[in-house]
């Protein structure tokens, strides 16, 4: 009975790791030919390099163009993350605490979003009608639009947490219902809000789709979709392309490191109610 | 009196930008599906079903599309939920190191799926790819394979990476799914002398059902809008094999054929508003009983 056990944890054990493992090497891959020369890089192996060569890293921000991309995707990220936070934080403030038929109609119309696809070729359409083709507002707004429906959701399953009896009290001080919103709803909202931000960060960061479609000049570029043009140029160089990945990676690793929490309560959220 | 409280125009700035961006694109993209829009003519003209004839005709590639997303779908949707629901059980407690082990294959979800394309297209490549490398290392150089080029094993290696990418994230969601369920009913079984099968049979996996179904619906959504990682991967190819019905969209936008690409993405705006309205009903569901 005991080596039964024994047995079971150490089959567990085993499946973890290797599991682990499987998960984590095609990232090391990555870093350690990042480090190589061009000739050690060609095989990508997971051999260490035979001398560091950090230097990689200054090429590719040179060759690739990357501060310029690192900039625009930060723009594009930064951009529609605030103001999607703040247009579905308003959203969801009035249709969670009014529930009334319209409000009840317009919650449900607007998070089928979460499901619809959208339509690439007509969407050509209305960014030229509205002049925002190859613009990087336009950009922005896409990325700001795509975001609204789960947004909405997230920020409407905690709004019920916040109490009532403060709206209320702030209307009766005369209160402005935006300044209201503003100074005082809002900053409740925090847990939830700072959710919303990462992951939309993190979504706007790692796309390439929308510029694929979207933005014909290079100087527009997210990072993501630099590094593929990058790889297109220079698929021989492994070494230079690893450490454009690396580099691309590198924000949303970061913020998962630290937003961890976040990051896994606002992706499980609404699928776990009791 | 709530009126002045909460007032609709809070509401406009979100709806105005999802109505403008992702509602009407939609909408407009079942009118322009019924013209002959293109890059090669200033002319818009009506030409009623041929774009549909046209996706659906035997003589073209997209039926085949249309059964490589449904496969894709189908495939990965089970493979993720199996291998989520065996992780989260194994990661769930008892063993060492969990948080390490969970959050390790949390991690791939994070990344970029341009990103996660580009590492695996070298893991896959056939001659100085990671994989190959190992089956050689390990004396299995038998299994060596094509993982991308070959016509048979193709999609079945996006499917794979895919999986990668996405297990993690449904492990994460069913682990808080198994941390709802009271303990008071495992102590119970154990009193009774219930075996770990009778555990999860009678206890976890009906317990485990609404996440479950979410897990299920997210994979589908996923699954059936999938772009990305097959465009990196392969764009499709070899030929069409790997085909869906997205990079099929971007093809025939990039050859200017906006009609037809546009009739090809409505065909799946108006199949998922109904899988969509059911979803939606379904995540929405424990709001109202909360």
């Amino acid at each position: 009975m005991k080596n039964k056990k024994l047995l079971t944890s150490i089959v567990k054990n085993l499946v973890v790791w290797l599991t682990s493992a499987i998960m984590i090497i095609p990232l090391l891959l990555i870093l350690i030919n990042s480090l190589k020369d061009k000739y050690q890089s060609a095989s990508m192996s997971i051999n260490l390099p035979k001398v560091y060569h950090f230097e990689n890293y200054q090429t590719v921000i040179e060759q690739g163009k990357l501060v310029g991309s690192f900039f625009n995707s930060m723009f594009y990220a930064g951009s529609s993350m605030f103001l999607g936070v703040v247009l579905s934080a308003m959203a969801a403030y009035v249709l969670g605490r009014n529930r009334n038929r319209l409000n009840r109609f317009l919650y449900f119309f607007i998070i089928m979003g979460i499901a619809m696809p959208i339509n690439y070729v007509s969407l050509t359409k209305v960014m030229q009608l509205t002049h925002l083709m190859n613009t990087m507002a336009g950009l922005s707004l896409l990325y700001t639009a795509l975001q609204i429906p789960f947004s909405v959701f997230l920020v409407y399953g905690f709004i019920s947490t916040v109490p009532r009896d403060l709206d209320e009290a702030g209307i009766i001080d005369g209160c402005e219902p935006l300044r209201l919103f503003f100074s005082v709803i809002m900053p409740l909202l925090k847990p939830v809000l700072v959710t919303v931000l990462v992951l939309n960060f993190m979504t706007a960061w790692n796309d390439f789709t929308l510029p694929l479609y979207y933005s014909n000049s290079a100087t527009k570029w997210p990072m993501t979709l630099a590094v593929y043009t990058f790889f297109g140029q220079f698929e021989s160089q492994w070494n230079l392309v690893s450490a454009d990945i690396i580099l691309t990676s590198l924000p949303v690793i970061i913020i998962y490191l630290f937003g961890q929490k976040y990051i896994i309560s606002g992706m499980t959220a609404g699928s776990v109610k009791g | 009196m709530k009126k002045n409280i909460y007032p609709l125009y809070f509401t406009f700035g979100a709806l105005g930008l999802y109505l403008m961006l992702f509602v009407l694109p939609g909408v407009m993209g079942i009118f322009y599906s019924f013209t002959d829009w293109s890059s090669y003519s200033r002319e818009i003209n009506f030409i009623g079903f041929e774009n549909f004839k046209t996706v659906f005709s035997p003589d073209e590639h997209f039926v085949s599309y249309i059964f490589n997303t449904l496969q894709f779908t189908a495939i990965t949707v089970v493979a993720k939920t199996v291998l989520g629901l065996i992780f989260a059980l194994l990661l769930a407690e008892g063993i060492k190191g969990k948080d390490f082990h969970r959050a390790v294959i949390f991690m791939p979800a994070i990344l970029s799926v341009l990103i996660t394309g580009l590492i695996f297209r070298s893991i896959l490549n056939p001659e100085y790819g990671l994989l190959n490398e190992f089956l050689r290392f390990i004396g299995l150089g038998a299994l060596e394979q094509q993982w991308l080029t070959n016509v048979k094993l193709a999609l079945y290696s996006i499917m794979a990476v895919d999986t990668w990418k996405g297990m993690g994230y449904i492990m994460t969601i069913l682990l808080a799914g198994l941390q709802s369920i009271p303990r008071s009913y495992y102590e119970a079984s154990s009193i009774d002398g219930a075996s770990f099968w009778g555990n999860l049979r009678y206890i976890t996996l009906p317990m485990l059902m609404p996440a479950i179904t979410v897990t299920t619906v997210l994979n589908l959504l996923h699954g059936l809008k999938v772009f990305d990682i097959v465009y990196v991967l392969t764009n499709g190819g070899p030929g069409y094999v790997t085909e869906v019905l997205y990079t099929s969209v971007f093809k025939e936008f990039s050859l200017g054929k906006y009609g037809l690409g546009t009739a090809v993405s409505s065909v799946l705006f108006i199949f998922m508003v109904f899988v969509g309205y059911f979803v939606i009903r379904l995540m929405s569901r424990e709001e109202v009983e909360a």
